[in-house]
């Protein structure tokens, strides 16, 4: 899973060389945004519950130290093994250590996308153990050798007829078929044959409850229960900023999750993991990886509240036409977009801009994470920050010279009409991206000040 | 005798008649700069349907732009220039009034100088059209007549920020500050769109730095229009429309754009 150098206009544009598969993906996903509208409706105090969530949040990034604290005690309390990790690479290592404390070569691993963020599964690969995705789709983008596209969703863009294909490929289905309960059925003995035989399970957390020390895991698959039940290891990751305070604020969360993410009311398993059975290990792994560092930027420190659902990229005009991989990042989307530049401003420089700040992806988010807000603030720190492209902060200083000067503005406007007019090749060729699918409006012959001046003589300025 | 703007809510609230305030309010037409250049016939049904309003209206001649195209391209620092600008051409006035969302919220959200009691005076008084005829004018008859097919294009930063329109994201009741003042319209037909607020991808600098995906939107959002039988597609911001009218004209299509005003102003 190599990072592609591309960036997201160019990784946009190759996926809108099928214009039809575009329309297909963008389909696929309003389709979950209006099935999530429906759910949302049912609740009668959807906007309160939404309010509720983010005040939550809020007062946990204001309070995380004595939260996380209250949060290991309590584990610890409960027989689990709280590890501390600053960045990826101390995650991944911390994992690997416990899995060669075992002589474990082998793992299960349910969907976490702080694990997709740290990669470990290329780490640990490079470490020589073997590492399966339980979850359906995260299995599918792994046979597929690419990573997910989407966070709730990892392998949206894939039609089943791929599906069927991968399958064939490495499940050994019959070549051709795609219908999906074969291949679900296909899908399922693979991975019961793998729960069976591995000792040791890595999962995510949606939720760490520090009241109690205990964490929830959402699934709709019940994979992370099936790997969790039967290994001896159960190691379980987290961001830092998955902290809630108390268990009745589940009661909040749960709700908004399943229906903000795919438009049920609930996940099929929400399971609760207090302590470790007898003869198991239950690790807990916190992880900050630049999460500290963004709760520092008074701008944007709210985007921690993120519970991961995607509703924003569901919701996303450009993320339905541009696709997941486009965002070259583990988050993809809106969300994605003002998470990475966090982590690497140059190499995510592109990601702020990959939108038209529609707002939508503001107003349905389950926590109110102001995204549309955040993309613009960045673009501000990015081109301060000297990653903006030279040509476009030349032609963005003339810009400013013409609109700054009522003089140079009325020559520009004047001389670019006449050139439309008496010239429009100089405009209408392939060079300009605006004639590509678009043509140019036509040219008044004068100006509204033009015709202002003519028609109001009683003109006070 | 000037009426400042809270001292004219003040008795709009209190239920005096309109016309006993509107002959001496002093509104500034702002018009946004590719409207001024591109789209005057716009510019001029605004002008004339404020005028009908009885307003005294009237247009600095020096203005240029908002400075929104710098700074939604992560240059909000060159800015400077416009923002000093846009105060100097509209200190004066009671009210600002542009036909357009986005340049309105622009100024509203990001208009910075050194003087913040001029920012916070700009931001009070700047409206969109349809914003400013909804609630200062508080209109609720209107004689235009326009017997066409209409699919109203919901601007995204007049919806969703300036809240000219409910959004589909939020469950609460439904309301449009522009579809009401359509519904005035003699003759009208609205039409129903699949999508009803549906982004159209022109996004500023996005329209070509990401022409992809932004002309993707745009035929979509057409796509939508045409299929429900829309002769023509409206809204707030020329800007969208712009960007639709020019996928419109590339596929020769019959269905035409027009900016609100001019259907409102249309007789």
């Amino acid at each position: 899973m190599i990072q592609t150098p591309k960036d997201h206009a160019t990784l946009a544009d190759d996926f809108n060389i099928d214009e039809k598969r575009v329309g297909w993906h963008d389909d696929t996903l309003w389709w979950i945004r209006e099935k999530r509208d429906k759910i949302a409706w049912q609740v009668p105090d959807w906007e309160l519950l939404r309010d509720a969530a983010s005040n939550i949040k809020d007062h946990v990034l204001s309070n995380l130290n004595p939260y996380l604290l209250q949060f290991e005690a309590n584990a610890i309390a409960n027989g689990i093994t709280v590890h501390w990790a600053a960045n990826a690479a101390e995650h991944n290592q911390i994992v690997l250590n416990i899995l060669r404390s075992k002589e474990i070569n082998k793992l299960v691993k349910s969907k976490s996308m702080l694990t997709e963020e740290c990669h470990l599964n290329d780490f640990l690969a490079d470490n020589g153990v073997d590492v399966i995705d339980s979850d359906l789709g995260e299995r599918i983008v792994q046979l597929a050798e690419e990573p997910p596209s989407h966070i709730v969703l990892p392998c949206i863009h894939k039609k089943k007829e791929e599906i069927g294909e991968l399958f064939h490929k490495h499940l050994g289905t019959p070549q051709g078929n795609s219908d999906p309960q074969l291949l679900t059925e296909a899908a399922r003995h693979h991975l019961r044959e793998t729960f069976l035989s591995r000792k040791a399970t890595v999962t995510g957390i949606n939720f760490a409850v520090a009241e109690t020390g205990e964490f929830v895991v959402c699934t709709n698959e019940g994979n992370a229960d099936m790997g969790a039940h039967l290994a001896d290891v159960h190691i379980a990751c987290m961001g830092i900023e998955k902290i809630i305070p108390e268990r009745k604020d589940l009661g909040v969360f749960l709700r908004l999750l399943a229906r903000s993410a795919t438009g049920q009311p609930i996940t099929t398993y929400s399971s609760h993991f207090k302590k470790p059975r007898e003869n198991q290990e239950m690790h807990i792994i916190l992880v900050d990886n630049g999460r500290t560092k963004q709760l520092g930027r008074a701008d944007f420190r709210n985007s921690l509240k993120c519970i991961r659902c995607g509703a924003c990229m569901n919701t996303c005009p450009v993320y339905r036409r541009s696709g997941g991989h486009s965002y070259h990042y583990a988050i993809t989307g809106p969300i994605g977009a003002i998470l990475a530049p966090n982590l690497d401003m140059e190499k995510y420089a592109d990601l702020p801009f990959a939108s038209t700040l529609c707002g939508s992806c503001t107003n349905v988010c389950p926590v109110k994470i102001d995204i549309h807000q955040q993309l613009y603030k960045w673009r501000q720190v990015i081109v301060q920050n000297g990653y903006a492209p030279k040509a476009k902060a030349l032609s963005m200083k003339m810009m400013a010279f013409t609109l700054s000067s009522p003089f140079a503005y009325h020559a520009a406007g004047k001389m670019g009409r006449i050139v439309l007019k008496y010239a429009p090749f100089t405009v209408n060729n392939k060079f300009n991206p605006w004639y590509k699918q678009r043509d140019m409006p036509d040219v008044p012959t004068a100006s509204f000040g033009e015709w202002y001046q003519k028609n109001r003589n009683n003109n006070e300025q | 005798m000037i009426i400042p703007h809270r001292v004219y809510n003040y008795l709009s609230n209190l239920g005096t008649p309109k016309i006993l305030m509107n002959i001496k309010m002093k509104v500034g037409l702002f018009i946004p700069c590719y409207v001024d250049q591109f789209y005057p016939n716009a510019a001029i049904a605004t002008l004339q349907l404020l005028e009908k309003m009885g307003l005294d209206v009237s247009y600095p001649p020096n203005q240029t732009c908002c400075g929104q195209p710098m700074a939604n391209s992560g240059f909000e620092h060159l800015t400077a220039g416009c923002n000093k600008l846009f105060v100097q051409n509209f200190k004066q006035f009671d009210y600002i009034v542009a036909p357009s969302g986005s340049c309105v919220l622009h100024i509203k959200e990001h208009i910075h100088t050194s003087n913040h009691e001029d920012d916070k005076n700009i931001s009070n008084k700047i409206y969109e059209l349809t914003e400013f005829l909804t609630d200062v004018l508080k209109v609720t008859t209107l004689s235009a007549n326009f017997p066409y097919k209409v699919g109203l294009h919901q601007s995204c930063h007049g919806q969703r920020g300036l809240h000219l329109a409910q959004m589909s994201e939020l469950v609460a009741a439904p309301y449009s500050k522009p579809q009401r003042l359509l519904n005035m319209v003699q003759n009208l037909e609205m039409i129903n769109l699949k999508r009803k607020d549906e982004c159209c991808g022109f996004g500023g600098t996005f329209c070509v730095a990401e022409e992809a995906v932004s002309a993707k939107m745009g035929k979509d959002r057409v796509a939508d229009h045409e299929n429900n039988g829309a002769e023509y597609i409206t809204g707030v911001d020329l800007s969208c429309l712009m960007h639709l009218e020019g996928i419109l004209k590339r596929k020769n299509s019959k269905t035409k754009v027009i900016h609100i005003a001019e259907i409102l102003n249309a007789s």
